[in-house]
Order: C-alpha cells, then sequence, then structure tokens
C-alpha cells in the first residue's frame, strides 16, 4: 500500500504546474479562448514536456504510461482549467494503439507523440459535441461498437465552444473516406473508462483550486469589520467542501488505479463507477459552494471561480452523471 | 502509487480473519448480528479472550503486552473485529486510561492499572461531560479541593456510558477556581467507583437502552496518588487523548459488515426499488471513499511517523454519518408492520445509532476542529 506518486510522476506534475502558473495564467488563458480556442505554443511545450507521448506506447515513440502516470498532470491541468485539447488526443491516440495496423500506428503515433498531430475521438454515435474535433488533424469514430479513421479535413464540421469553454464540433462524417479501424466495444468501453478515470483527476485539481481560492476569500473578505471566515456557519461550509475534495481525491485515487490493473473489466468498470459517482457528487458540493460563499464576486465572470464552477459542472456529466453512473454500478 | 495491501498485510489480515472466525463464540457473533444488548459478562469475555491470544492492546509498548504492530497493522486488526462482528472493546480502560498513564503516568500508576486493564480485571469509564460542560468541556466544575493527602472531589458528571459496569473512572476535575485561564485549573484524577460519596443513576435513552448515566460525587476522598500529571496540567491531558482518540473512529470494518447485512435483507427491495438501490448505491461509495481516505492517512503517518492531524476528524464526520445511513436504510428495507425481535431491533438501532454523530466530540466540534487546526479559520 502506497499513496505516492513515484519521484517521476511528482517531478513530471510539479514541472506542469509551474509551467501552467507561469504561462497559463487566467489572462493568458482568456485569450486562448478568445481566440482558436486551444495554444499552438503550449502543445508543443506538452509534447517536449513529455505529456502527448506518455500514454503512448513506447515502441511508437510514447513513454506507455498509465492513468496513475497522468494523475498529477491532469490535476495540475484541473487547477489551471487547461482548455486544450489533450484528452481528446489521448482517448483516440490510446485507441489507436489498442486496435489500429502496424501502418496506421506507425503513421499516427508519433506523430501524436512529437507534439505534430492532434485527434478526436467521437463517441456518440450521432457524433454530436466531438471534444476537440475542431483542432484535430484525424477522427477516431465509433458507429454501432466498431471504428474507424476518418481525416478531419474530409468531415464537415460545425464547432462551437461547450459550457466550459472547451472545443467541440458537431460532425457530420457521411461521404468522407473513413478507414476500418480494429477494437470493438471492448476497447471503446476500456478508454471510455481510462478518459472517466482521467478526468476524475482533473476534477479533483479544479476542486483544489475552488477549495484554496474560497478559503482565501474567507480570510481576507471582510464583513461587519471581521473576516467572513470567522463566522462559524461559513467554517462548516468550508470544512464540507475540504471533505469532498478530500473523498473525491480519494476515489481517483482508486478509478486510476484500477484502470491500470486492467485485468478484469467488470471491477475496473465498478471502481470507475463508484469513483465517478462521487466525483460527481463532490464537484456539484465543492462548485456550488464556492460560488455560494464568493458572494456576488463568485457569480462575475471576472474571477477564475466561475470558471472553475463551469469546468466543475461539465466534468460532473461528463461520460455520465452520477444517475448513470449509479445504474451502470447496479447492472454489473 | 499501490493500493493494494502487501502480501504481509494480506497475510497478516488472513491470519487475524482465520483467527476470528475459530474463537469468537457462537452465541456472542449471533447476538451481535441480531442487534441484542451485551451484558458487562459477554463484554469481559470477549475481552478475555483477546487478552489470552496476546491482541487485546495491540497500540501499547511491548513491555506491558502491546503486539509491536505498525499502524497498519492496527488498522487492519480493528477493521478484522468489526467485519468479523465482535462485542466491542470498550475503550475507557484499553485506549483511553492506557495511553494516558503511558504518557503521563508515574511508573507505580502504570504497574498498579495497566496489567488490570489488560486482563479484564478493571472495567473503566470516562468522567469527562458535565450538565453544564458539553462541547465547552473546559468550563467544567465538577471540584476536587486538596486535603493533605487526598482530593476531596464534589460535583457531578453525565453521560457516562457504562458507569453502571465500571469499578474505576477517570476523571476532569478543577483544582483550581481562581479565575485566569479556565483550562488551567483542570486536572486529571482516578477514582475508585468503590468510594464512598458515589452515587450512578442510569439514563435511558430513547431506544430505552441503559448505556449511560450520571455520576454524583459527594465528599469522595480520593488519594492523591491518583493525580496523574500535575495538578492543573488536566487539560494538556485531555487534549493528548483527543489527538490519540480520533484515528480510531470511521469504523469502517463494521460498517462493511452493516452493509452486507443490508443488501442480503433488503435483496428484494434492491431489484424493484431504484431510488432505494441508488441510495445504498451512494452510502457504498462513501464507505469506499472512507476507506481509502483513512488508509492514506495512515499511509501518511507510516512515511513520516507524525501522529494524525486535525484532518482525521473527518473521518469521525464521515464514519459517523455513514453509521447513520446504513442504520436508516435498515430500518427502511423492514417491513414496517412487522414487529418480530429483530425488526423491532432494527428500530431501535436507527434509534440508538443518532448518538454517532453527537458523541465523542460532536460532528460540529469536529467541523471547528478541522476549521481552526487544518484550515487556520
Amino acid at each position: 500500500m502506497n499513496f505516492d506518486y513515484s519521484e517521476e510522476q511528482q517531478l513530471l506534475a510539479d514541472s506542469v504546474r509551474r509551467f501552467l502558473q507561469d504561462k497559463y495564467q487566467f489572462e493568458a488563458r482568456k485569450k486562448i479562448i478568445a481566440g482558436e480556442g486551444w495554444s499552438p505554443q503550449v502543445w508543443a511545450t506538452f509534447a517536449e514536456m513529455g505529456l502527448t507521448g506518455l500514454p503512448l506506447p513506447a515502441e511508437y515513440g510514447g513513454f506507455g504510461g498509465g492513468a496513475v502516470d497522468l494523475m498529477g498532470v491532469m490535476e495540475a491541468f484541473g487547477e489551471a482549467l487547461v482548455v486544450e485539447p489533450y484528452l481528446a488526443t489521448v482517448m483516440a491516440a490510446r485507441l489507436v494503439a489498442r486496435g489500429g495496423s502496424e501502418t496506421q500506428k506507425k503513421a499516427i503515433l508519433p506523430a501524436v507523440a512529437e507534439g505534430r498531430m492532434k485527434l478526436a475521438f467521437a463517441h456518440d454515435e450521432k457524433q454530436r459535441a466531438v471534444l476537440g474535433a475542431p483542432a484535430a488533424d484525424k477522427l477516431v469514430v465509433a458507429a454501432k461498437g466498431s471504428l474507424s479513421l476518418v481525416d478531419a479535413k474530409r468531415a464537415r464540421m460545425r464547432p462551437f465552444r461547450t459550457l466550459d469553454n472547451m472545443l467541440a464540433a458537431d460532425v457530420s462524417i457521411a461521404g468522407a473516406p473513413a478507414e476500418p479501424l480494429g477494437g470493438g466495444r471492448a476497447a471503446i468501453d476500456e478508454v471510455i473508462d481510462f478518459a472517466t478515470a482521467l478526468i476524475c483527476a482533473e476534477a479533483v485539481g479544479a476542486m483544489k483550486f475552488a477549495c484554496d481560492t474560497t478559503l482565501e476569500y474567507l480570510k481576507t473578505r471582510k464583513q461587519f469589520g471581521v473576516p467572513i471566515g470567522t463566522f462559524q456557519a461559513l467554517q462548516h461550509r468550508m470544512v464540507d467542501m475540504f471533505i469532498a475534495y478530500e473523498q473525491a481525491k480519494s476515489m481517483a485515487c482508486l478509478a486510476c488505479s484500477k484502470v491500470d490493473a486492467g485485468e478484469d473489466a467488470a471491477e475496473r468498470a465498478r471502481a470507475v463507477s463508484m469513483a465517478k459517482i462521487k466525483i460527481a457528487d463532490s464537484a456539484r458540493h465543492v462548485s456550488q459552494e464556492a460560488v455560494q460563499l464568493h458572494g456576488g464576486m463568485g457569480m462575475s465572470e471576472e474571477l477564475k471561480v466561475s470558471h472553475a464552477f463551469r469546468r466543475l459542472t461539465v466534468l460532473a456529466r461528463q461520460f455520465g452523471d452520477a444517475d448513470r453512473h449509479l445504474a451502470r454500478l447496479a447492472s454489473l | 502509487m499501490d493500493l493494494n495491501y502487501s502480501t504481509e498485510e494480506v497475510a497478516f489480515r488472513d491470519e487475524v480473519r482465520g483467527w476470528l472466525k475459530a474463537n469468537l463464540p457462537a452465541d456472542l457473533r449471533d447476538k451481535m448480528a441480531g442487534y441484542e444488548h451485551l451484558s458487562k459478562e459477554d463484554l469481559l469475555r470477549w475481552h478475555r479472550i483477546l487478552a489470552k491470544q496476546g491482541w487485546v492492546a495491540p497500540a501499547w509498548p511491548k513491555e506491558w503486552g502491546g503486539t509491536g504492530w505498525n499502524v497498519v497493522q492496527r488498522y487492519i486488526f480493528e477493521e478484522e473485529l468489526g467485519y468479523a462482528g465482535t462485542p466491542p472493546l470498550i475503550p475507557f480502560g484499553l485506549t483511553m486510561c492506557a495511553a494516558v498513564l503511558l504518557q503521563f503516568g508515574t511508573e507505580a500508576q502504570k504497574k498498579r492499572f495497566l496489567p488490570r486493564i489488560y486482563n479484564g480485571d478493571d472495567f473503566w469509564c470516562q468522567g469527562y461531560s458535565e450538565p453544564g460542560s458539553g462541547s465547552d468541556l473546559a468550563s467544567l466544575k465538577t471540584k476536587a479541593v486538596r486535603e493533605k493527602d487526598s482530593y476531596v472531589v464534589n460535583g457531578q458528571k453525565i453521560w457516562t456510558t457504562l458507569a453502571h459496569y465500571a469499578d474505576w473512572i477517570f476523571c476532569l476535575v478543577r483544582t483550581d477556581p481562581s479565575g485566569g485561564k479556565r483550562q488551567d485549573g483542570i486536572s486529571f484524577l482516578l477514582m475508585d467507583m468503590k468510594a464512598p460519596g458515589i452515587t450512578v443513576r442510569p439514563l435511558i435513552l430513547m431506544d430505552g437502552a441503559h448505556e449511560v448515566n450520571e455520576v454524583f460525587f459527594d465528599d469522595v476522598r480520593v488519594p492523591a496518588e491518583n493525580l496523574v500529571h500535575e495538578e492543573g496540567k488536566g487539560w494538556t491531558v485531555a487534549k493528548y487523548l483527543l489527538g490519540y482518540e480520533r484515528m480510531n473512529t470511521g469504523r469502517i470494518g463494521e460498517s462493511k459488515r452493516q452493509l452486507a447485512a443490508l443488501k442480503e435483507f433488503s435483496s428484494a427491495l434492491l431489484k424493484n426499488d431504484l431510488r432505494f438501490r441508488d441510495r445504498l448505491s451512494r452510502l457504498e461509495v462513501e464507505l469506499a471513499a472512507l476507506e481509502i481516505t483513512n488508509l492514506r492517512f495512515l499511509d501518511r503517518m507510516r512515511r513520516t511517523g507524525q501522529p494524525p492531524g486535525a484532518d482525521v476528524s473527518m473521518l469521525k464526520i464521515k464514519g459517523t454519518e455513514i453509521q447513520q445511513g446504513l442504520s436508516e436504510l435498515m430500518m427502511e428495507a423492514a417491513d414496517p408492520s412487522a414487529h418480530d425481535d429483530f425488526s423491532v431491533s432494527i428500530r431501535k438501532k436507527y434509534l440508538s445509532t443518532r448518538k454517532t454523530t453527537i458523541y465523542a466530540g460532536s460532528n460540529e466540534i469536529q467541523r471547528n476542529i478541522i476549521a481552526k487546526m487544518t484550515l487556520g479559520l
């Protein structure tokens, strides 16, 4: 039993966090969102740091990392509310790694690892709201339990920004040439569980930011001549946010460990669903309380806390909300 | 990161589990499973079985009978006791008084009391709360006046768990009423419950059980040698004990057993009532989160060698909320018109479990502790 990151995992998470604190401040992030919705410079740095190769097999230019290796990175992404299409690329790339032919893997994976190619995964049967699609070079498309590869330039897209300012598009691949990609339902389930574990970690990071910034606000905001954090009604609510964050972190550890262990699909699904239920509940609780305890300032677009609220609201629902995972848990 | 127990830890768990299976008397196990009342004799019988095995006080130093287990092994052991459904080990002597004596007691006090606690010869209770001093414990008024070689004690304690079984009570008393910082005038005294002037009066709780009492002190003479630590330093002792207590409050093994019993008991309902099913699943998720959080704290303690921080108060908060949630669902799963013994016991269990968020530092006090010590509010 050991809940530490390895030295390597910790070093990577720390350097990602430092980079984001330096170059992905709230104002910088705003500019990215106002522009393309992703940043080539940031992406190039992700590639230099090895993030784009980390979850890919070593024989195709990656580092063979798993969810636990990415956990600290995803927490740092959550704290900084990163909008880059990282998860989309990772999901699609892992499907290529799992089911792709030798030619497909050679054509795609090293390019992804080096930061030259971005991908997206249309897991919705109707290809709606495909995250990262507008920035992607290639799309992995799931239809009726089988997968195919489509050149993104040949697909028609209606791009938009999600509630939390992520890049997405409704995609139509009618008429576009599609290459079959190996791996069916089992591969799709596996990669979605993998991604769910990752967004659990990301949500933990966003909750950490929400808790930290709210605690800071309680200590500095004065009313009635004293910091509002001296009021017990608010102290107890802050404590409950902190507990929700810690409980969520525990469940993210469970989900990431179990998707890496990978022996038994049912056990993996069970751990991921349990984690997602807790993360969804905690994300809702922490984000709503963070806004409430900030008072009117919590509503303002000018404060990062309202953006954390938006992100956590989406993460709570992404890959299934608590109700869907309660149903899946019961079916296992 | 590895959430699994090591091979050695799994082997240790299996050894404990196997031993408990072979050595927990069936009648005691059945009483626990049926939520029945346990007599003093029941409690002591189980205590002595563990004492004979050498497992009744794992946390004590080896010279006094401890097992030398590390924090993780001790945690595994406690959870296995709960999971097996053994009668509880009453903590007042084994955990609380012993911890105080080991840290602050004289050699003579240790020699006099520890072996008797270990063997179950003395049953202890805890004299902390008073009618006017609950969460605000430092306002306590029970007075102890030094007269030559004794203290003369007058006053009243309340909510004293199992005082009607107890041979001894450890008490916080006020030895210096002269103002100043009110924490400074408090001392820690050990008293023989048979001493003249001590009266125990039952307080029956809403489930009809006699578990807690009022204890009255009327000119009780206590030999001065029964003072622990210095006069006026009782608050230091109490604070030490508080930190010591908190690691042990999640009761995860016990809740796992309750959850399994609930699943079995409500199997028909689980298929037909999705709302019930989801409420149960959420509790199961909460319990898993609590267990992993507890393991994270243990891992931190083992790595740093530091005592638990104030944030472990969350284990008490979440653990007791889960216990209450389980007892509530158990009651709801039972046929509301049934009045056989088991159905009645389930309802009483629900009533009784409401105490868990109140005792041992109410959950509101635990939140105060986290707010102040961990969050710096």
